[in-house]
């Protein structure tokens, strides 16, 4: 288990950001999110050897964050606002119908690994509500129509 | 109403330099630059400005603690985890006004003498990084940031740090944990950041819309400013509304603006003709107030606490008459439970066993006595931790019982 050469290079531009080399861990996981799909205990380890730190300290902080995982995830993650006003906004229905259409439960991944499903918390968008976040991208005022599409593009 | 901050928010392309430039961004920046950092300070000092990441504390007074001859490098921290329930106003800023940010912290840099500052943004945002890295890129190329600021000795870059899903990393010693490299746990205060923040140095936190207005001060005055709004809340505070109202949003008022018109007039008032049922005004850590709570309250720090309550973060919550409370509560104890950093018991265990008993209570399996015992659960976990996650989380807590406590009665069979 290794960084691809790019990923070194990406590396070395990281820790030029911090004053100290452990300040860097952060996004350093990240990329290593990015190289490897997620944090597994080779990964931390891997990670920690460049860094100068034990895999257990890599393993204990990426543990610490939910947003890095730490098992393998499908190629796309629907993660669905369950606070208070995406809940009044209508959050219920919208994760209902996303475990109908996808056949999983929350925390579950689909069986051809396209999608998991997953619950969050106030992800700031809640005078959009009800909202998901899939990937990178905010997907607000969400309806079941609007999910249906959603979801056709993910296929 | 007088905007400092969104006045010109919705017109296209601010966040590009250029339209920045021509709706007169960046002279506040040239004008700092002509006054010594002190002056700078001063100014901020004067002008009243009120941190608005939550706690409210006087942004001049915080910097003023930064203690200028350790020889330390010292440290500007842009708080931009904004995770609080209800909370989007920063998102706003950072989206559609990125430039007022970093004019902002290269002010407020100047003024601390800090060298290296960091936006530290919430993990779930790594879709606005990318305008936030152009709008940072155009400012290097402007040389309003680099080795020489405007030509002048004093040097600053700005480094985007991303997070990844931890609201306690919002409570700023935990934001310092976790820009160490480490897990985000809070550490008792003191010491202060200001004289042992990150790596050990000084350091300042400051919310994204505290930072935001310093431009404004500058370029119109602390006296302009502290026209604005009332005499202990002076300036405008932005607020984010959500639920059931006619228009959700983000608005900027003037402090001491009455929190009744503004539902009814501003906001549109409750969507459907549906009656209130209780507004939480500062985001879900602060209590909420009952519909027949609102007459003569107003919206700045002071008249909130009078209230009951606190300003907050600005995330304002609107519940109608439809809400069934125990099954909102529900929703809020599950986060705090799910947020707990788990370093001191009381919270811990606390917000953990406060869910189950909301939960237990929802499906109908509490017994005669329950509800009091929640309460009691609450006077358990205040005051004892290390942050203010445990405050937050008892507040909706006994708020919402106690103003509701008959729909939670209405949930215990009856023996
Ligand atoms: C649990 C908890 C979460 C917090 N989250 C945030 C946050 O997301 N953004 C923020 O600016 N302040 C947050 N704060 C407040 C910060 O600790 C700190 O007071 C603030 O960033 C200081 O900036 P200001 O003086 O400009 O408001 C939080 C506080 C607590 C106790
Ligand atoms: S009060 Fe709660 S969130 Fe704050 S440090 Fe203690 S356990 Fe962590
Ligand atoms: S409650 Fe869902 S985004 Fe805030």
């Amino acid at each position: 288990m290794e960084f691809s050469p790019e990923a070194k290079k990406q590396y070395e531009t990281i820790l030029k950001r911090y004053p100290d080399k452990r300040a860097a861990l952060l996004p350093v996981l990240w990329l290593g999110v990015r190289e490897f799909g997620y944090i597994s205990i080779e990964a931390a380890d891997y990670i920690a050897n460049l860094m100068g730190l034990s895999g257990s300290q890599v393993y204990s902080v990426a543990s610490f964050y939910t947003m890095f995982p730490k098992r393998k995830i499908g190629k796309h993650h629907i993660q669905v606002c369950k606070t208070l006003s995406c809940w009044m906004g209508g959050a219920p229905k919208i994760i209902d119908h996303l475990k109908n259409r996808l056949g999983i439960n929350v925390g579950e991944t689909t069986p051809d690994g396209n999608c998991t499903l997953s619950t969050v918390e106030c992800l700031g968008s809640c005078g959009t509500a009800p909202m998901m976040q899939v990937d990178v991208d905010y997907y607000e005022n969400l309806t079941p129509q609007s999910v249906d599409q959603i979801l056709e593009r993910l296929k | 109403m007088p905007k400092i901050l969104l006045a010109n928010i919705h017109k296209p392309n601010q966040k590009h330099i250029a339209t920045y430039k021509e709706n007169g961004g960046y002279k506040g920046l040239t004008k700092a630059l002509e006054m010594t950092p002190k002056e700078v300070m001063d100014e901020v000092i004067k002008s009243g400005l009120r941190g608005r990441g939550g706690a409210g504390f006087p942004t001049g007074r915080k910097w003023s603690f930064v203690p200028q001859n350790t020889g330390k490098q010292i440290y500007l921290l842009c708080n931009a985890d904004e995770s609080e329930p209800g909370t989007f106003k920063d998102r706003l800023l950072l989206e559609r006004g990125p430039h007022m940010l970093i004019e902002g912290m290269i002010i407020s840099a100047y003024a601390l003498q800090c060298h290296l500052s960091y936006i530290y943004i919430r993990g779930e945002y790594a879709f606005i990084v990318p305008t936030l890295e152009k709008a940072i890129q155009e400012a290097y190329d402007a040389g309003y940031l680099g080795p020489s600021v405007m030509g002048k000795d004093f040097a600053l870059d700005i480094v985007i740090h991303l997070a990844a899903g931890a609201y306690i990393c919002g409570e700023e010693t935990g934001l310092i944990r976790s820009l160490q490299g480490g897990r985000g746990y809070p550490t008792v205060k003191p010491p202060f950041p200001a004289v042992q923040g990150f790596l050990a140095s000084p350091t300042v936190v400051n919310n994204v819309e505290t930072l935001a207005a310093v431009p404004w001060i500058i370029v119109n005055g602390a006296e302009a400013h502290t026209k604005l709004g009332t005499e202990k809340s002076p300036g405008t505070k932005l607020f984010s509304v959500s639920g059931p109202v006619v228009k959700q949003g983000v608005f900027e008022v003037e402090l001491g603006y009455p929190l009744k018109k503004f539902i009814y007039e501003d906001c549109g008032g409750i969507k459907d003709g549906k009656k209130l049922k209780g507004v939480i005004v500062g985001g879900s850590s602060v209590p909420i107030l009952r519909a027949d709570e609102i007459e003569n309250v107003n919206l700045d720090y002071e008249s909130l606490m009078s209230a009951g309550t606190f300003l907050g973060s600005g995330g304002m919550i609107i519940i109608d008459e439809t809400g069934s409370m125990p099954e909102l509560l529900a929703t809020l104890a599950d986060f705090y439970e799910h947020e707990s950093c788990g370093q001191c018991t009381p919270c811990r265990e606390g917000t953990g066993w406060m869910a189950r008993e909301i939960h237990k209570m929802l499906e109908g399996k509490s017994k005669p006595g329950d509800i009091d015992k929640l309460l009691h659960i609450t006077k358990m976990i205040e005051g004892n931790t290390i942050c203010a996650l445990a405050d937050g989380a008892v507040a909706p807590v006994r708020s919402f019982i106690n103003k509701y406590r008959e729909e939670f009665e209405a949930l215990i069979p009856k023996e």
